[in-house]
């Protein structure tokens, strides 16, 4: 045991590391669906475009500089992609909205496709992320072992911020009831901005320890985690953000496992890797059936 | 009433046969390398998936995200029932495998085994998906397109696909000939010709008892069920039909591009195609028609300019380069989803007397002026 451990540890370690960073992505999904119910297809291209900002940005600035500046204008892109494309439909019929969100997303794939050429573009190498460790035999960089602490570290401020403060209670109330909160003076659209905000944040945060891992950026690199993350989203119960965290970790471990299941299961073919992907929907379609509401998510009846 | 009926009637089919007589006329007159033709062929095949979602979407109600996936195992049978035994035998085309269908078919049976593997595809994939509701819905069909496409490229099914390499000389559209002879058809007529059969069949069933419950079920499937249509069964028959009408035009879109690579059918497709239908207006088979032809005149022909460096006369070769048509393009999408949300047709069909009202209008406004 002690043995397949330690013979498979990279697959492991790749395998939470990128955990944490569909976590980060999945809060996103997780609090916008909550709130609105949406499924924020553009999510998983505003982390794309995190990333090639960075890439920008990096090229002239100091990395003092450039990072925190790439979070700002990420939540500044989650906001104004609220305002301009989902505040205009809040009382249209849910699949309008839906609609605009794969919109955006078109719209944001289509930017990055004329902005870089449609090349792969190389992201920076982030001096202390970058470096390369040994774990217990195991190469890998510095980032793998970062992931998960700045996850549940962020994790940890995002659930005191919404027990305990009083814009938290705000989005509490509203993803219960969106119609009577905004009764009892809840300001909703404040609210769903900040929603917004806070999404893309972490959403930045996470292109950050993402690309780092992959080392290039290109229009369509948001869209497959952006979809992975819906999956633990969903997993873990919608509306969920320990769920959400849960969810990912438990996808991308098993989604490594996969990838290295030539040496793990001791099945041949390259094949696997190309399954690494279908798995998440293969699992995502067996949660649905099993268990819709997910891990901690709530039962909600349909009123006719 | 009767009358006017009849008369309906007549004027649809002199306005049908015009335009495949047109068609005709213009392939027999122009040259078949003009941009025209590739913009009707493909307008063509647009249409015919535009309205399969559309009668998934707009329909039935059903938000479906899938089409990428159906039109992928439509476009491959076709492609691997037509190609001749002697190119599969040699490497020109399985370089890596030996392919294991040792026969080929014809076009017709290569068309209608593409709809009927699709639609064989959707069926097992309806059973457990369409349980689910709106957006799970969506993401779960999404999902399976994806695991579609991967098991497509799988290298283990090499034999039968190719693995992730390209399929070619099948019987694409250049070596169409009418049946016992060697006179070639004509392209366009003959994409039109398939695309036009199978948009009327998916009229009829809107039109027949099936399409009323399709409707009710869209409207509300609570009521739907009380009034005794079986929800489950209506929506699998939905969407077994849609990813066969997909299928099929998979398949001719391979026709018409000569290859097949799973890598082509990527969501970006499914959404492409769902953005048409919601510029033609949701439940408008005519709209969906007459946005696929708009959309693939302007990103494939009347908006060239703008990857090109000219456009309008205008030359900036800084901001007119490669990938400035899809982004103008989708700032066009965004601006109908947020402000024409009901789209060019919304949920109307054309039809003469209302052609006839808006011109009218039209032209009284100018003569005002």
């Amino acid at each position: 045991m002690v043995d397949f451990f330690h013979q498979n540890l990279s697959y492991f370690l790749s395998g939470i590391s990128v955990g944490g960073q569909y976590a980060l992505i999945a809060i996103g999904y997780t609090m916008v669906y909550g709130i609105l119910r949406l499924i924020n297809f553009a999510h998983g291209d505003v982390f794309m475009c995190a990333g090639l900002i960075m890439v920008y940005l990096s090229a002239s600035l100091p990395f003092a500089i450039s990072i925190p500046l790439v979070i700002a204008i990420t939540a500044v892109l989650g906001f104004v992609i609220e305002r301009v494309a989902y505040r205009p439909l809040r009382s249209a019929p849910r699949m309008s909205v839906m609609i605009s969100a794969i919109g955006v997303s078109y719209l944001l794939q289509n930017a990055a496709l004329y902005f870089t050429g449609g090349l792969a573009k190389v992201y920076p190498e982030i001096g202390f992320l970058s470096r390369s460790v040994d774990i217990w035999g195991a190469t890998t960089r510095m980032v793998t072992i970062v992931t998960p602490f700045v996850t549940v570290a962020l994790v940890l401020i995002l659930t005191f911020l919404i027990r305990h403060t009083k814009i938290g209670m705000a989005m509490r109330a509203v993803s219960r009831d969106f119609e009577t909160s905004q009764l009892m003076g809840i300001k909703i659209n404040r609210v769903i901005s900040i929603t917004f905000v806070i999404g893309s944040l972490l959403a930045a945060v996470a292109s950050l320890l993402y690309f780092t891992n992959y080392a290039s950026v290109t229009p369509t690199s948001g869209s497959m985690p952006g979809l992975k993350a819906f999956v633990a989203a969903v997993f873990g119960g919608i509306g969920s953000i320990p769920g959400a965290v849960i969810g990912a970790f438990i996808i991308g471990i098993c989604e490594n496992i996969i990838k290295g299941g030539a040496s793990i299961f001791g099945i041949p073919g390259s094949g696997w890797t190309t399954f690494s992907d279908a798995f998440t929907f293969a699992f995502l379609i067996i949660v649905l059936i099993v268990k819709p509401t997910g891990l901690f998510g709530e039962k909600s009846v349909d009123k006719v | 009433m009767d009358r006017e009926k009849r008369n309906h009637f007549i004027r649809l089919f002199v306005a049908i046969a015009a335009v495949y007589g047109i068609v005709l006329v213009l392939e027999m007159t122009l040259r078949p390398t003009n941009m025209l033709f590739t913009v009707l062929k493909k307008g063509a095949i647009y249409s015919l998936v535009a309205v399969s979602v559309n009668l998934l979407n707009g329909f039935t109600g059903l938000f479906s995200l899938g089409q990428a996936g159906f039109m992928l195992v439509g476009a491959y049978t076709y492609a691997i029932l037509t190609m001749p035994v002697a190119v599969k035998a040699s490497d020109r085309v399985y370089r890596y495998y030996d392919c294991i269908v040792g026969f080929d078919t014809g076009v017709f049976v290569g068309l209608i085994a593409a709809g009927l593997a699709a639609a064989l595809f959707a069926f097992l994939i309806g059973l457990p998906v369409l349980r689910l509701k709106s957006d799970y819905l969506a993401i779960a069909t999404l999902g399976f397109a994806e695991i579609i496409r991967a098991v497509f490229q799988w290298d283990v099914l090499g034999p039968l696909t190719n693995g992730a390499n390209l399929l070619r000389e099948f019987k694409d559209l250049s070596r169409i000939t009418f049946p016992f002879t060697d006179i070639p058809v004509p392209q366009t007529f003959f994409v039109f010709t398939v695309c036009g059969i199978c948009i009327l069949l998916i009229v009829l069933l809107i039109n027949s008892s099936y399409g009323r419950a399709f409707k009710a079920i869209r409207d509300d499937e609570v009521a739907a069920e009380a009034m005794g249509i079986n929800l489950f069964v209506h929506k699998e028959l939905s969407f077994v039909i849609s990813s066969f009408f997909a299928g099929v035009s998979g398949a001719l879109l391979a026709m018409f591009q000569y290859t097949v690579q799973a890598q082509q059918f990527r969501s970006m497709l499914t959404y492409e195609i769902l953005l048409i239908v919601v510029i033609g207006g949701i439940g408008s088979i005519s709209g969906s028609c007459i946005a696929s032809f708009l959309y693939i005149a302007l990103s494939e022909w009347w908006l060239r300019g703008l990857d090109m460096g000219t456009f309008l006369g205008i030359h900036a070769e800084n901001i007119f380069r490669s990938g400035f048509r899809r982004l103008v393009f989708s700032v066009i999408i965004m601006v109908i989803v947020l402000f024409f949300s009901r789209g060019l047709m919304g949920d109307k069909e054309l039809s003469w007397a209302r052609t006839s009202a808006w011109l009218r209008r039209t032209f009284r406004k100018r003569e005002a002026v």
